[in-house]
């Protein structure tokens, strides 16, 4: 399975391995390179803007995770719009393997990015095998008659997601976690150099969620790419992610390992919710509510001898 | 695993083409003047070899003369009206798209008939007009039947419908008004039929009109990968990598071409563009690179088919083409409307 990811990717490890250059030479740019990037919507042009986002700045390399967080609104799906290039940054610059991501054609761009959304509604109904080959439409030419080559990495992206028993079914009778596998295999088998994910865990149980999450470490470290996920899970992104990009109200509040950023005062500041910050025998850390009741009458978690 | 390969596409398209000269031979062979399919194929194989002298006088009047041209029509407008309905069914993410329901026919038979009464001798002027009748109609058709920026499937259909009675009413009142003049019957364009004469070079005009369906069907098919993912999700598409913005317009000129050609020279006939793509798709699956030209045979053999009946069933009289498709296909649009409401 692994033999099949490297083959993947012509060429990755040949020209930017992580060990061949010492960091910060300028001639191993990281993969995904967010700096100073702003962007602002408004209602006509000539409004002042009614949100604005940034400026950000963060870096991803081969095999991170990082974690997009923050409430409602706070400017994540912009953030992930301007990764997957379908936004331009007002300023700054937002660049894949060191293009800018707004700029590339947007089938070579389809080669380096996949976005993993929630799946709408099918107007015909699809074969699972069909649905994941369109992920290999950025290679195809004019008509697209698929090669075996297409349909090796369609049954190895389905192998990797643990849905190869699907192949054969109909879209529409799969369950809600059947569903969100084969939409990321269809992702797969774009071969991306970056995988995007917004709220994939949305609609999964806890089993689910930690399924796919744990699944996402792996395929970031097979795969060899970068993956960005906007979540709402506190605490499965401290377990899962090496990078974590915390916005709030479009502002970028910190960025930094989990341990870094998941401070109480800030977490409570961007969520406003009463919460408590513990580190978990592996390091890493976990959010709990805090009930402000007991809180109040123990104070720092000492049990009260009378 | 097992994606369309082009041999599977052609084997398709053999076999229907198969069906299409059968149809042909039976449609030869039936009506007022009765010929053998024995016959009918050694005329077509001396006609084809040159061998004219060898063909009896009235076979030649009444194959060539008359049910071929008819055929060779019904053809034309079969195919060209099943793809376009194919076509808006992508471009509108609608499966009840069809040129006829929303009220695209009647914006080109309006268009036909205004360059008629304007323009009435010069020759491509009227397949020109009812195109653009054809693009307004549509364009109109897609503002109205957006809600919050979105596009409706139900809004959509009632302003196609709304749109076709408005313009039919207009139709109408043309009619009624520039009575006298050569414009036809009302009941071609408001029902479509197949029983006009043909002009005087036939094999020149026929050849101008099927090189713009080749122009229009080709300039669809080269986005025929494009729609299956724009089928799948505009936005996801637009992620694969399909230059959406440019893939729709190709459709939305072509498919209104394509409408504007097939009312120019028979009116409006309904439900082909709904039905033919929809049994297409329960026999071959909905992968629009099979879809469109399985479509386009598939069009011809149920206008030439219909046609037949239309010429049989009432002889010596005849029912417009359209009222045979009419009776087939509203049940099958009710039937697809209901089964999307559960």
């Amino acid at each position: 399975m692994s033999g099949a990811a490297d083959s993947a990717r012509p060429g990755a490890g040949s020209s930017s391995g992580s060990g061949s250059f010492p960091p910060g030479s300028g001639q191993n740019p990281a993969r995904v390179l967010v700096e100073q990037a702003t962007y602002a919507y408004a209602a006509t042009d000539r409004d002042a803007p009614e949100f604005t986002l940034g400026p950000i700045s963060f870096e991803g390399d081969r095999r991170e995770v990082i974690s997009i967080l923050g409430p409602n609104a706070s400017g994540k799906s912009t953030m992930l719009k301007l990764l997957a290039g379908v936004l331009k940054p007002l300023s700054g610059r937002v660049q894949i393997d060191g293009s800018d991501a707004s700029e590339l054609d947007p089938r070579v761009r389809a080669q380096r990015v996949a976005l993993v959304q929630q799946e709408s509604a099918l107007l015909f109904p699809l074969r699972v095998w069909e649905y994941v080959l369109q992920g290999r439409y950025p290679y195809g030419r004019r008509l697209r008659f698929q090669s075996a080559q297409d349909c090796r990495m369609a049954e190895n992206a389905l192998l990797q997601v643990g849905a190869d028993d699907l192949r054969d079914r109909w879209m529409e009778q799969l369950s809600g976690g059947e569903k969100q596998r084969v939409i990321l295999a269809r992702s797969l088998a774009q071969e991306p150099a970056l995988l995007l994910l917004d709220e994939p865990t949305q609609h999964l149980d806890i089993g689910g969620k930690v399924e796919l999450l744990r699944r996402l470490r792996r395929l970031a470290d097979e795969n060899r790419f970068t993956v960005i996920v906007v979540t709402h899970e506190l605490n499965l992104a401290a377990e899962f992610s090496d990078r974590i990009v915390l916005l709030h109200k479009g502002k970028c509040m910190r960025t930094g390992e989990p341990t870094e950023v998941y401070q109480r005062d800030l977490l409570e500041q961007v969520f406003q919710a009463p919460l408590e910050v513990h580190l978990s025998v592996t390091g890493k850390p976990r959010v709990l509510v805090r009930d402000p009741d007991i809180a109040a009458a123990r104070p720092g978690w000492t049990i009260d001898p009378n | 695993m097992r994606p369309l390969t082009p041999r599977r596409l052609l084997s398709v398209c053999a076999v229907l083409a198969g069906i299409l000269f059968v149809t042909v031979v039976l449609s030869l062979r039936l009506g007022a003047y009765s010929i053998s399919s024995g016959d009918i194929v050694m005329t077509l194989i001396n006609r084809v070899i040159g061998r004219t002298n060898q063909i009896p006088s009235e076979f030649n009047l009444v194959v060539f003369g008359l049910r071929l041209p008819r055929i060779a029509l019904g053809i034309l407008v079969g195919a060209s009206l099943s793809v376009a309905g194919a076509g808006f069914q992508a471009l509108l993410r609608n499966p009840l798209a069809d040129p006829y329901v929303l009220g695209v026919s009647s914006g080109a038979a309006l268009g036909a008939i205004l360059s008629l009464s304007l323009a009435p001798h010069s020759p491509l002027a009227m397949q020109g007009a009812a195109f653009l009748g054809a693009a307004g109609t549509i364009a109109a058709v897609y503002f109205l039947g957006r809600r919050g920026g979105q596009l409706d499937s139900s809004t959509l259909l009632l302003a196609g419908i709304i749109s076709a009675s408005f313009l039919s009413a207009i139709i109408s009142f043309l009619m009624t008004t520039l009575a006298g003049r050569d414009l036809r019957g009302m009941a071609f364009w408001l029902m479509g039929d197949l029983s006009s004469a043909p002009p005087a070079d036939p094999g020149r005009w026929f050849g101008w009109l099927f090189f713009v369906f080749f122009i229009a069907a080709g300039a669809i098919y080269t986005t025929a990968s494009d729609l299956n993912l724009i089928l799948t999700g505009e936005e996801e598409a637009r992620h694969l990598g399909v230059h959406v913005g440019r893939v729709k317009l190709v459709v939305y000129v072509s498919a209104s071409l394509l409408t504007g050609l097939a009312v120019s020279v028979s009116g409006s006939i309904g439900y082909v563009g709904l039905l033919v793509p929809h049994v297409i798709r329960m026999i071959f699956g909905s992968d629009y690179r099979l879809l469109i030209p399985a479509t386009a045979i598939g069009g011809a053999i149920a206008i030439v088919f219909a046609d037949t009946l239309a010429r049989m069933v009432v002889a010596p009289t005849e029912l417009p083409v359209g009222a045979m498709t009419a009776l087939a296909g509203a049940p099958v649009f009710i039937y697809l409307l209901r089964r999307r409401m559960r």
